[in-house]
């Protein structure tokens, strides 16, 4: 029996501080195939995003182990990128310096440097911004930055990519048009992709399987939904689709029956 | 009202057509109008105020018996200093020029030496735990200490009044320098640490491309802060120790009671301040055009 792609066995994290311990995740275990697009989906607070950090390297976990390709996860590293939520571009660096930053880092030793501008332009290209290459963060839209942030990420050539709430802070307009690039960029590369998210239809629309998380404090994995939806997808097809409504209406039960977050009044 | 709608709905057409047809001298002739009078915006208001004040000073300062001179006495009394600046002559009798030109050698000399360490101790208050503890209440108790009390201790340590000067300019101006670019340093935003952290960037990598410029806008505070307080500093030193520099001349013209000197002497003093404040802001505004957040 060959060992997953990516897993996670038996996470729990407990924060502690000041003599008081919060659990957050509970046995959390899960195991994403090469290739597979896995959303995690849960209210805000049930340490979706701790999980994420924890697969980063960005956080430890109390006990539990991260394995990728055979390797144990214990330190934040290129092979598992992350787009963070709010971009997370260094404002003093142009488009084109913050993705040749990591390019730069990653491929040091294995490309030359005409290679590096080269694949630097191509991630570029990837997500449409080389006519904006020589601006600074400050003078692009939020989505485009975004997707300097997802061209830094792919720059990487990460074993699995992380995405934060990528498209948390954007417009729906301009999120339905980023969903629609990942999924092509996806289709392309046919990266293993972890997207934390607290949208449903995104969910729906980009994932192979859905991870559905309980309330915190002591959050675990409540349910996972496969999306036996055929790719491409097409936003417009599927709103009348069977399948994606059935879907898309379990993952609502889900949240708003099973595990309504009770509001702390 | 015999006018009807349609004539009415028509003169705005009219009008932009007429724009249109402007041609670009036109243009540039209106945008230079409009420059010139932002200019005399911002230029007048101060001409007004320092003709008032100027007026002020001649009426109360006119009397004979007034011990302070009017604006008049002044320009009259110093003409052979404004129009000879580069005069050369014996000892400490030189143009106003090389009197300034050496205080802000003395300030350069020990401005430079603050920037650098100051950034330096800055750097690892801002990052190391215990170094903060360490060093932060010295720090705290030591910025306290003013300029000038520190010269008799560098006298004593360097037996000599320019090393002395400079010293007291490096020890007023690193304390602000310090300050500000541990707090730059310890304000480096989380997202650009875990930044440098998915790539792996060393020490050194993350010095230069994380550290120095998320802190510039702090640093450049402190930079700011600290030539203003060395020109303060100077001319308190200068008093003292002797020599060529503004600050003797100003004491030097007291010893010889020639009032109008030394205010020509302060009316250079507060340009020359003004000056340098601005060169670093100018140096700011360069470095750190891009780092605000975006």
């Amino acid at each position: 029996m060959s060992k997953p792609y990516l897993s996670l066995e038996q996470i729990d994290m407990v924060f502690s501080r000041g003599g008081t311990t919060t659990p957050v995740l509970n046995q959390v275990s899960l195991t994403v195939e090469k290739g597979d697009f896995i959303s995690i989906i849960g209210h805000s607070g049930c340490g979706k995003s701790t999980l994420l950090n924890i697969v980063a390297g960005l956080t430890t976990a109390t006990r539990g182990v991260v394995f990728l390709d055979g390797a144990v996860v214990d330190a934040p590293g290129p092979d598992r990128a992350v787009v963070f939520q709010n971009h997370s571009l260094l404002p003093w660096l142009t488009v084109y310096e913050n993705v040749k930053l990591a390019v730069d880092k990653v491929f040091s030793a294995t490309k030359s440097r005409a290679e590096r501008h080269e694949w630097t332009m191509r991630n570029l290209e990837l997500v449409q911004m080389v006519h904006a290459k020589d601006k600074h963060p400050a003078e692009v839209s939020g989505g485009m930055k975004q997707r300097v942030g997802i061209a830094r990420a792919l720059a990487m050539e990460p074993k699995v990519l992380l995405l934060d709430e990528p498209f948390g802070a954007l417009d729906a307009l301009t999120r339905a048009h980023l969903q629609d690039q990942v999924m092509q960029i996806h289709a392309e590369l046919a990266n293993t992709v972890l997207m934390i998210t607290h949208d449903v239809d995104e969910a729906v629309l980009l994932s192979d399987r859905i991870v559905m998380m309980t309330n915190g404090p002591s959050a675990r994995i409540g349910e996972i939904l496969h999306v036996p939806l055929l790719r491409p997808r097409r936003r417009i097809e599927l709103a009348s689709d069977a399948t994606y409504i059935r879907c898309r209406s379990a993952v609502l039960k889900f949240l708003y029956e099973r595990h309504r977050l009770v509001e702390a009044a | 009202m015999a006018v009807s709608p349609i004539p009415v709905n028509k003169k705005p057409y009219a009008v932009k057509i007429m724009t249109l047809a402007v041609s670009p001298k036109a243009v540039a002739r209106r945008s230079l109008a409009q420059w010139l009078s932002s200019l005399a915006g911002h230029v007048l208001p101060p001409l007004i105020t320092l003709a008032f004040l100027m007026v002020f000073w001649e009426i109360i300062c006119s009397s004979p018996t007034a011990s302070v001179p009017p604006p008049s006495r002044v320009v009259s009394e110093t003409w052979e200093l404004i129009i000879h600046p580069f005069y050369v002559g014996q000892g400490v009798d030189q143009g106003l020029f090389w009197h300034i030109l050496a205080s802000l050698k003395r300030v350069a000399f020990g401005y430079c030496l603050a920037a650098i360490a100051g950034i330096a101790l800055g750097t690892l208050v801002g990052q190391s735990d215990w170094a903060m503890r360490g060093l932060d209440p010295i720090f705290q108790v030591l910025r306290t200490v003013p300029p000038l009390a520190w010269l008799p201790l560098s006298l004593a340590a360097f037996k000599d009044g320019n090393p002395s000067a400079i010293f007291v300019i490096f020890i007023t101006a690193i304390w602000p320098i310090i300050i500000n670019t541990a707090v730059g340093i310890r304000n480096i935003p989380q997202d650009y640490q875990n930044v440098a952290k998915v790539l792996r960037l060393n020490q050194f990598e993350y010095f230069t491309k994380i550290m120095i410029p998320a802190a510039a806008p702090y640093i450049f505070t402190g930079l700011r802060i600290g030539i203003g307080l060395s020109w303060l500093a100077i001319v308190a030193a200068e008093m003292l120790i002797g020599g060529v520099g503004i600050g003797f001349f100003i004491w030097d013209a007291w010893n010889s009671s020639r009032i109008s000197d030394i205010i020509l002497a302060l009316i250079y003093v507060g340009i020359v301040g003004y000056l340098l404040d601005r060169a670093i802001a100018f140096l700011a505004k360069t470095v750190t055009r891009n780092t605000a957040s975006a």
